[in-house]
């Protein structure tokens, strides 16, 4: 099995590099050929894609440990290295990134300078990509920032009215979140140098921690300093207001990528590096960023319930939804760190969906308010049952993918930290309130003149939306290959968090449900 | 205590020997002014203009190479004090050798910036490759300097070269005001540095520098006079990096001089003055007790420089006043660099605080140089078109350049892959490695402020791909977040009266946009200049190995 993990070919380090080198290639076509710009992108994009389902198919999934590792030293007087591998944490979030792009590219239309949003797309793949990949500190943190740029010229150059605003604001939120993570990254790797240089090395660095735990209140403190940064990036409830605002205005492709990756970003630098890091820090101080999950969870639904514009209450279903994953990652226990991970992935295909479709409601109306939209379901009876499907994962219906995830997390969560679990539950019932509300007002009744000419769904929207389809089928019925491949890695977190901080065990076995089919 | 014995161990033998060879790089770049005067003179007119920047070149190059033979040869001296030479009034360290390369390549880019420039303003003459030259010269010595006086002496010969040629565009009355300006301001920290070189000799007994060191590490003095002296050091360099509060003069000398002019002093004069900084404040002013007193005075500096440089450079409208500030808020980056320098575990720990400093400055130099460039370009015939609606719709005129600006100003903000972003994450490092409450604090509100930065930097970005028809009212900065059917409507009647308030504007930009399309051009020099630069800043982002590790070598001597 291992002989497979240790292929000569740099696999990941080819998932980073070729859709850079697409980016590349497409700036140089000329400006005029969209057909060949299309055609550059898709073949990047395409290409990526069938890299990560390479990797997925010779991914040893008994294995726990980091595989197709690849390491060179990059900068090595500060102990910074090329440092890729992937694990059951980063192995969906990988393969969700690199199929969402080719949909995204072929879904929303552009209606100017496709060049520069097509260059602009894949170097924010190959941004997220490594940002999932990345075990060196400062190659995290390197493409952890370099997506910003791509996002805010996409939101910037194609977006809606306010999108100069909306642009800035989403740029200098997580610019600022990260002054936070890159003071605390680097007091990290100065705090004990090797032969005298620093280390970025996530694998040293974590060994170093478990020799020497730190201070407690040093720990906090960096602890903090992470938590800041991925807390805007999530973004968790007091620092979420630059999302509502950066989703409206951004064209649809950015919303899809925006909602389906880039907020993952967040909850992955949680999971992987903050409570992995600073495990005791992690458990001392969970009450307070549960809390803030759960008011995110409430806020979010409430807010999104009152919202006039269908893409505004997709964007706060999302702050809720992240809300939920925060929640299961501080449960700090095998169920809600495994449901984290995997509603992760749920919503990078069910929020990406609902985008998708909104953004095809505005490109047929040229209008997103709800009170301008009625009874599509007569005219459009495809779009509405896909919208539906869509709806009802987002909800978490049994059967479907939301539900496998939420269950986890709610349980995960209620082994440890019951009142939150109560409370985030309403959760659920919020996010049937504001989803089918708004369903109902847009899709039942008579259609207006206006409404009654509403185009149905077309071949190729029908060809974007099944791989969503379907996954959101698969995992919700069968969820067991996916869970498979996480456990393991989120075992073997827990196990490492145990030895460093007693604290941190989970209580007791008795506790822990079997779980999945 | 035990500190104060480890420094007097170091305590050099001065030679009187002259070491010829370790001179070559500023005798290089003093005898060629004298070359590209001589060759002037008799030929005249007849002399074509691409002489005098092909000469520049040459010499720069030549410069390079002998700056190269020093920095082997400090690897290869039997002690250290054989890099002291001239009677230790020059101290030859691959620190100097740093600051040989960073003159050398401003020189160089810089003459190939002013070509152009000076064929399209009439201003055709080798004048202004003669001052270059002469103002590396004097930059070289500052770098070089083991003694204030010498110091004083390459700070005048830089300054008052870059006066003359601040005020080099004799038709613009903005050109002649920036070199008054520039002159007057100089001239009264010029002073101020004088009286510190003054004070210090009061307390001290000499102007040298080891030997004002060597006494205050026997004498542990720090003493008023002691204080005061250093105080007016740290005035008169910080007017040079252009340090807040010592800041007033550098936007109007960066507007009002020629544009690759301004870039050119942006880079070098920034250099200059942080050799000079660095050579005072972290291998004269060591004892443990002095690192105390300028420590705090060097933080409260970075502060003020950090947060004023980027705060107002947000409300500018002119791109020149705006890199102004922002060169401002880069010498704060600096200053963090700086103040890394601290003494822990008996010893001054000051690699990473130097070599930060050293790596920032000279891809600072590279990325100002492009980004002046690029505006030298747009400003067009007159120099006069510098406001941020100048580049409005660059990207179609002229996508490169607008890609190019677009990379600098990218590579200013920190974005990463670039050296910018390597420069701050080297200074914020540095900060961080020091270990103290008041450094941490530092590094937090430089990586905020950065975020502050990236405000003004992407609004030109945005500016350059906007569409040449939009004028800012229409381009979005209406605050309606309702986009729907109501807001298509009221949209359109917003835009139409937009349109009406601004239509004198809509009209004056799509002229200029008509006339830029035919006289926009880029000279041949300007596009070797830009493309140096990119490859500097680019290459060195993805590759940054050999720069990073080169700026660790460079260490001062002693």
């Amino acid at each position: 099995m291992l002989a497979a993990a240790n292929v000569h070919f740099p696999l990941l380090t080819a998932i980073v590099i070729v859709p850079a080198v697409t980016a590349v290639m497409v700036a140089l076509v000329p400006r005029a050929r969209e057909d060949v710009i299309r055609m550059v992108g898709l073949a990047g994009t395409a290409a990526t894609a069938a890299m990560a389902i390479v990797m997925l198919w010779q991914f040893d999934k008994a294995n726990a440990d980091f595989q197709f590792a690849t390491q060179h030293p990059w900068i090595p007087s500060l102990g910074i290295s090329w440092h890729l591998g992937v694990d059951g944490i980063s192995l969906w979030l990988v393969v969700l990134t690199a199929v969402l792009f080719p949909i995204t590219l072929l879904g929303p239309a552009v209606h100017k300078d496709l060049k520069a949003y097509t260059a602009w797309m894949l170097l924010l793949e190959a941004g997220c990509i490594g940002t999932f990949l990345a075990l060196d500190l400062f190659v995290f943190f390197v493409f952890f920032e370099v997506v910003l740029l791509p996002m805010y010229f996409l939101i910037a150059g194609w977006g809606y009215a306010n999108r100069t605003y909306a642009a800035l604001k989403f740029f200098i939120f997580t610019v600022a979140g990260s002054a936070f993570l890159l003071v605390a990254l680097l007091t990290l790797a100065f705090m004990r140098p090797t032969n005298g240089h620093p280390s970025f090395d996530f694998a040293v660095l974590l060994q170093q921690l478990q020799q020497h735990p730190l201070p407690a209140a040093t720990e906090r403190l960096l602890f903090s300093g992470f938590m800041i940064a991925f807390a805007v990036k999530v973004p968790l409830f007091p620092v979420h207001t630059w999302l509502p605002d950066a989703h409206t205005e951004a064209p649809t492709g950015g919303s899809v990528i925006l909602a389906g990756v880039l907020l993952k970003l967040g909850t992955y630098g949680i999971l992987r590096f903050a409570v992995q890091l600073f495990p005791q820090a992690a458990k001392d101080l969970a009450p307070i960023w549960l809390t803030f999950a759960v008011i995110g969870m409430t806020y979010g639904a409430v807010v999104a319930t009152m919202q006039k514009d269908l893409k505004r209450v997709v964007a706060y279903s999302s702050v809720a939804h992240l809300g939920f994953i925060v929640l299961g990652t501080f449960a700090l226990t095998r169920q809600g760190l495994s449901g984290g991970v995997l509603q992760m992935v749920n919503h990078g295909i069910s929020t990406p969906a609902l985008f998708l479709l909104v953004g095809w409601i505005y490109e047929r109306r040229h209008t997103r308010q709800i009170s301008e939209l009625c009874g599509l379901q007569k005219v459009a009876p495809v779009f509405a049952a896909v919208f539906t499907v869509v709806m009802f994962s987002s909800i978490g219906l049994p059967g479907l993918n939301g539900f496998v995830g939420e269950f986890l997390i709610l349980l995960g969560t209620f082994a440890t930290h019951r009142w939150w679990a109560v409370v985030g539950t309403t959760g659920v019932i919020f996010a049937a309130l504001y989803l089918m509300w708004a369903y109902q007002r847009v899709f039942h009744g008579v259609p207006t003149a206006a409404n009654a000419t509403f185009k149905e769904m077309t071949w190729r929207e029908r060809g974007v939306m099944a791989p969503l389809l379907i996954l959101i089928v698969v995992i919700g019925v069968y969820p067991k290959p996916f869970l498979d491949r996480i456990e393991p890695s989120v075992q073997r977190m827990i196990d490492h968090s145990c030895q460093v901080a007693k604290a941190t065990c989970p209580p007791a076995t008795s506790h822990t449900v079997a779980v999945g089919p | 205590m035990s500190g104060g014995a480890a420094l007097l161990a170091l305590q050099p033998t001065i030679r009187v020997d002259v070491e010829y060879h370790l001179l070559w790089p500023v005798l290089v770049m003093l005898a060629g002014p004298l070359v590209v005067l001589v060759v002037s003179a008799m030929t005249g007119r007849r002399a074509p203009g691409w002489l005098w920047p092909a000469l520049t070149v040459v010499t720069a190059a030549g410069a390079v190479a002998a700056s190269v033979h020093d920095w082997l040869w400090t690897y290869r001296a039997p002690s250290p004090s054989r890099l002291l030479i001239v009677g230790g009034e020059l101290a030859v360290d691959r620190f100097a050798c740093w600051f040989f390369f960073i003159a050398c390549g401003v020189v160089a880019v810089g003459a190939l910036t002013f070509h152009g420039y000076v064929r399209r303003e009439r201003l055709d003459g080798p004048e202004i490759y003669v001052l270059a030259m002469l103002s590396a010269s004097g930059a070289m010595t500052m770098a070089m300097a083991n003694d204030l006086i010498v110091l004083f002496l390459g700070l005048e010969i830089l300054s008052i070269a870059l006066y003359v040629m601040a005020g080099y565009h004799r038709r613009r009355t903005e050109s002649g005001e920036a070199a008054m300006k520039y002159f007057i301001l100089g001239a009264f920290s010029s002073a101020l540095f004088l009286y510190g070189v003054a004070l210090t000799y009061g307390a001290t007994g000499s102007t040298h520098i080891l030997e004002v060191r060597n006494y205050l590490v026997q004498s542990r003095e720090h003493n008023g006079l002691v204080l005061a002296g250093m105080g007016l050091l740290l005035v008169g360099l910080g007017f040079k990096v252009a340090a807040v509060p010592f800041h007033a003069w550098t936007p109007d000398v960066y507007e009002g001089s020629p544009t690759p002019v301004t870039g050119y002093m942006a880079a070098l004069a920034k250099a200059a003055g942080f050799a000079g900084l660095l050579r005072v404040f972290a291998y004269m002013y060591v004892t443990p007790e002095i690192v105390h007193a300028w420590r705090p005075a060097v933080w409260t500096l970075a502060v003020l420089t950090l947060v004023v440089g980027a705060f107002v450079a947000v409300v500018q409208t002119d791109l020149k006043r705006m890199l102004a500030y922002s060169s401002i808020n880069h010498a704060g980056y600096v200053l963090v660099g700086m103040t890394a320098i601290h003494w822990a575990n008996g010893g001054l720990r000051r690699t990473n605080g130097v070599s930060s400093a050293l790596y920032y400055l000279l891809t600072y130099a590279f990325i100002i140089l492009g980004s002046f460039a690029v505006v030298a370009v747009v400003s067009g015939r007159g120099d006069g078109r510098t406001t941020i609606e100048s580049v409005r719709g660059l990207s179609t005129r002229r996508p490169l350049l607008a890609l190019s600006f677009t990379v600098f100003l990218a590579a200013q903000a920190g974005v990463p892959f670039t050296t910018g972003f390597l420069a701050k994450f080297s200074v914020v490092s540095a900060a961080v490695g020091a270990h103290e409450a008041s450094t941490y604090i530092l590094a937090v509100l430089a990586m905020l402020v950065t975020a502050v930065s990236a405000f003004f930097y992407l609004r030109v970005i945005v500016v350059m791909y906007a569409d040449p028809a939009d004028t800012p009212t229409a381009a979005g900065d209406r605050r309606d977040t309702s986009s729907g059917a109501d807001g298509v409507g009221a949209g359109q009647a917003g835009e139409a009266t937009d349109g009406r308030m601004a239509a004198g504007g809509g009209v004056a930009v799509a002229t200029a946009t008509r006339s830029d399309a035919t006289t926009l051009e880029v000279p041949v020099g300007a596009t070797i200049a830009i493309a140096v630069c990119l490859l500097i800043t680019v290459g060195g982002g993805l590759w940054p190995g050999p720069l990073i590790d080169a700026a660790r070598r460079a260490l001062l001597a002693f």
